[in-house]
């Protein structure tokens, strides 16, 4: 492998050459593994290393932009990259002034590096017995993946920051077949490097597996409007889903029309309610300490007592927002420019429990787990692994996965309660123009959304 | 290459050497204005050998890796899938045009100004409109060669031209789009612009819709939202395999209405898509899945046929991984019914563009849920304005397994898909209003 530290000490000295508003490089390399099963047998298992970087330089309030696999003869990249931002760029730069860094930091965890290929698949083996154990199962789905990556960020100001992160994931699905009839249930797990995380879930799978063959069974709900209550993994994708997409400054800076719509003070949802986004929580998977324009990451409010606060930028946008950097420009990898994205987003914990949630309830709808979320700004879906009827204050028969929809300048409104058992789901991968999936983490504590469309029959 | 796969072979029964390199330049337009311009290089090189009967995979980004990949293909095969399948000897491939240089060589400026120019068509119609819009080319270079002399090698040239607007009133949030890819350059943005201007015109007033079951018609782009991903994964014949399939069982017998006809084919010249050969040097071919709404067959790669006990349909695809079966360039044929007569024909009911969320739900069931981002609401024959905060729902077999009618005139959706309208006598919807 080409050794990315004496390329990234010689570009430092390169990038001097060229004229750029502002010039940045990333150098990366990586490491990773994949093991999935597909019904009882182990389908694939793959080992992979990647080198690539990147330049990117404005002009003008232009970008040019260059990645690549091959380390050699850089400084034309730089040419290249320049000569491009000079073609697209016809007015101001603007960049929202960070301090220079130089910093190196070391993974906080990185067990997947010295566990072997043989220990992970015996987990993996674990589970898929578990899973084969459920009668009336057709199939399973299991898949595992770990990486580890060394990135070198510099830049013409002056930043040389070396990282390292190692990220693991793990899903599981069961299917279930009958009378023509399909259904399945998931689980979702992630961690930051730390293989113990996923051990020891065996429990966890075998209700999964039994959960998709009870699923057979299941009425579908009928549509409509219900009070529906999400469990803390659910309630995490729809924070994600319904306003942290929203908050994505590079949505908004450049539309007059939605700055006027997005204005800090908004009211947004009721005075319990508090949403965060932070990469700077130690060991989540949406973690780091800079992220990948060298700003260091920090805390973001973005509802504060139902008023929106603040919002996520990269220092582009705060720039041409006169507001903070937040240090959430982040890319997948080296082949794409870093643009603004969450990390890991929660909603903060209130007082309720979650038999006062549901105690005055006569009918409703409890959503369990996730499948997944989209989001359009205004409108918003996210769909259940799980569901069952409230009746009554109490929780009823199972039911097919919903899918739940909102609209974000109503739905946060309808939010009236706010459990008090916060809890960080690991498993999520978030896409956004084409980069997907970039780790981040979701959490929420048990909410009731009043008034919710749920899709059915 | 030669060099990895002769160091493999020497640890290895079999043993297959694919690269892929590509060069993409993408032009991003944000705000109504060129923001953006990339250059993308890429190499990735993966070994795939068979050792002592089982499946054994790396793969690098780094040419002049060669050791390191065989010792790391080596340790997974000690873990890996026993292979059931011999890889191609050397096949004639079928003659299929994908490569025009002139996508190569279409100059940045002319880029640009294409951009502009669809951009300016847009704002004129609608001046507040806020576009961002993507216009890029690609070269992609795939090479395969295997320890039984097989090989394969290929190029092929992609353009793309799309756009995205938002329009803003208030809280009201209105997003139109519209994106195609072809083999060729695209020197003009009327085409899509002319998608753009329509939606826009659709979607001028507002309507509501009741929560009730009501006839939908589908459009192009909203055939794709709302079937293709789970037809996809049910004719996957790896899903067949596992009998997690709705139609695994069902060769030969009628699922679908019989004005349904529907295939796989690579060899269409200049899509994104197109192809002589899979990823697996197996030769492309036309591969029909639905025939007068009869299941006809199932798309495989070499390691799920030899398991099924059938043969590849040239359908392996990789995407950084073990290839697995699917799907390239999907035909829906036309029927015979214009667009307008199905609107006209519509007492109460909907037009779906596109449906959000709707991949999210059971798709292996064919399940589907999911928000009308554009869709009209149709009354007594008449697209009236468009519907919001509604959700359409339905499954895939139930929905087309009797349709009031099939569309005369096909589309091209994203340059991978063609199809027609499809009109759906009733489905479930649930509305604010």
């Amino acid at each position: 492998m080409p050794d990315i530290q004496a390329v990234g000490r010689q570009l430092v000295k390169d990038l001097k050459k060229y004229r750029a508003d502002y010039i940045e490089a990333r150098l990366e390399e990586s490491q990773r593994s994949h093991i999935t099963y597909r019904g009882r047998e182990l389908e694939s298992v793959g080992q992979s290393t990647a080198v690539g970087g990147n330049i990117r330089a404005l002009v003008k309030g232009g970008w040019g932009f260059t990645s690549f696999n091959e380390l050699s003869d850089l400084p034309s990249r730089v040419e290249l990259a320049v000569k491009q931002a000079k073609l697209v760029g016809k007015e101001e730069s603007r960049l929202a002034s960070v301090e220079p860094a130089v910093d190196t930091v070391a993974s906080e965890k990185d067990s997947p590096l010295t566990i072997s290929l043989s220990e992970k698949k015996q987990l993996l083996d674990e589970y898929n017995d578990i899973i084969w154990r459920t009668p009336r199962l057709q199939t399973s789905v299991i898949g595992y993946a770990d990486s580890h990556k060394k990135t070198i960020f510099l830049n013409s100001a002056g930043s040389y920051i070396q990282q390292q992160r190692t990220d693991i994931t793990l899903r599981l699905s069961a299917v279930a077949a009958g009378d023509g009839e399909v259904q399945q249930a998931g689980l979702s797990l992630g961690s930051r490097g730390d293989f113990s995380s996923i051990k020891g879930l065996h429990q966890e799978v075998a209700e999964m597996a039994k959960n998709a063959v009870a699923l057979l069974s299941a009425p579908q709900v009928k549509g409509g409007e219900y009070t529906v209550v999400l469990d803390p993994v659910l309630a995490g994708v729809f924070v994600h889903e319904a306003f942290g997409h929203l908050s994505e400054a590079d949505f908004v800076y450049e539309n007059e029309r939605l700055r006027q719509v997005m204005v800090l003070g908004r009211k947004f949802g009721r005075p319990e309610l508090n949403i965060v986004d932070s990469a700077a929580l130690p060991g989540l998977r949406g973690s780091y300490k800079y992220d990948d324009e060298g700003v260091p990451a920090k805390k973001t409010y973005l509802i504060k007592e139902g008023k929106l606060v603040g919002r996520l930028h990269s220092r582009e946008t705060a720039a041409r927002m006169n507001e903070k950097p937040t240090g959430n420009a982040r890319a997948i990898n080296y082949s794409f420019p870093p643009i603004v994205r969450m990390t890991n987003t929660y909603i903060e914990p209130g007082a309720a429990s979650f038999e006062e949630i549901i105690a005055d309830i006569k009918e409703g709808v409890y959503a369990k787990n996730w499948f997944g979320g989209t989001t359009s700004m205004e409108m918003f879906t996210f769909s259940a692994g799980e569901a069952y009827m409230i009746r009554n204050g109490k929780l009823a028969e199972a039911l097919r996965p919903v899918v739940l929809t909102g609209n974000v300048f109503t739905t946060l409104n309808n939010i009236d309660a706010i459990g008090n058992d916060l809890d960080m789901n690991q498993g999520g991968g978030c896409g956004k123009a084409g980069q997907m999936p970039l780790p981040v983490s979701n959490g929420s504590p048990h909410i009731r959304i009043r008034k919710c469309l749920v899709g059915g029959s | 290459m030669e060099e990895i796969l002769a160091k493999a072979k020497k640890v290895a029964e079999a043993a297959e050497v694919f690269l892929l390199s590509s060069e993409e330049t993408p032009l991003q337009f944000e705000a109504n204005r060129l923001k953006s311009i990339q250059t993308k290089q890429s190499t990735h090189l993966a070994l795939r050998i068979i050792k002592e009967g089982r499946l054994g995979y790396a793969t690098t980004t780094e040419p002049t890796a060669r050791q390191g990949l065989v010792d790391s293909a080596v340790e997974t095969a000690r873990f890996g899938m026993p292979a059931k399948f011999e890889l191609p000897s050397p096949t004639t491939y079928p003659k299929v045009d994908t490569l025009d240089p002139a996508v190569e060589s279409t100059p940045l400026e002319k880029m640009s100004r294409l951009g502009e120019e669809l951009i300016a068509i847009i704002t004129e119609h609608t001046p507040d409109i806020i576009c961002e819009a993507m216009v890029a080319k690609e070269t992609i270079s795939l090479k395969l060669i295997n320890s039984r002399d097989g090989q394969a090698s290929y190029k092929k040239s992609i353009f793309s031209l799309g756009i995205i607007g938002s329009l803003i009133r208030d809280t009201d949030m209105l997003f139109v789009g519209e994106g195609q890819s072809s083999g060729h350059p695209i020197t003009q943005p009327k085409e899509i612009a002319r998608v753009v201007l329509n939606q826009l015109e659709l979607a001028k007033n507002q309507a509501s819709a009741p929560t009730r079951e009501l006839p939908v018609i589908f459009t192009p782009r909203g055939v794709v939202s709302a079937f293709i991903p789970s037809l996809m994964m049910a004719f996957n014949g790896k899903t067949v395999l596992e009998g997690a399939s709705p139609i695994g069982n069902k060769l030969g017998k009628k699922v679908f209405d019989q004005k349904i006809s529907l295939w796989d084919d690579p060899t269409i010249a200049y899509r994104p898509h197109s192809r002589p050969c899979d990823d697996e040097g197996v030769a492309s071919q036309r591969t029909p899945l639905i025939e007068q709404g009869k299941v006809a067959s199932f798309l495989y790669d070499l390691q799920t046929a030899a398991l099924a006990n059938t043969r590849s349909t040239g359908s392996g695809r990789r995407g950084g991984g073990l290839p697995v079966p699917s799907a390239s360039t999907i035909i829906i044929a036309p029927d015979k019914t214009p667009f307008d007569d199905m609107v006209s024909d519509m007492k109460e009911g909907l037009v779906i563009e596109q449906l959000m969320g709707a991949e999210q739900g059971n798709i292996l069931g064919g399940d589907f849920s999911g928000n009308v981002l554009l869709g009209y609401k149709v009354e007594s024959g008449k697209i009236v304005g468009r519907v919001k905060n509604t959700m359409v729902s339905g499954n895939v077999y139930q929905a087309l397994r009797e349709v009031t009618a099939i569309g005369s005139q096909a589309e091209w959706v994203g340059g991978m898909v063609s199809t027609p309208p499809i009109y759906c006598p009733r489905l479930s919807v649930a509305s604010k209003g």
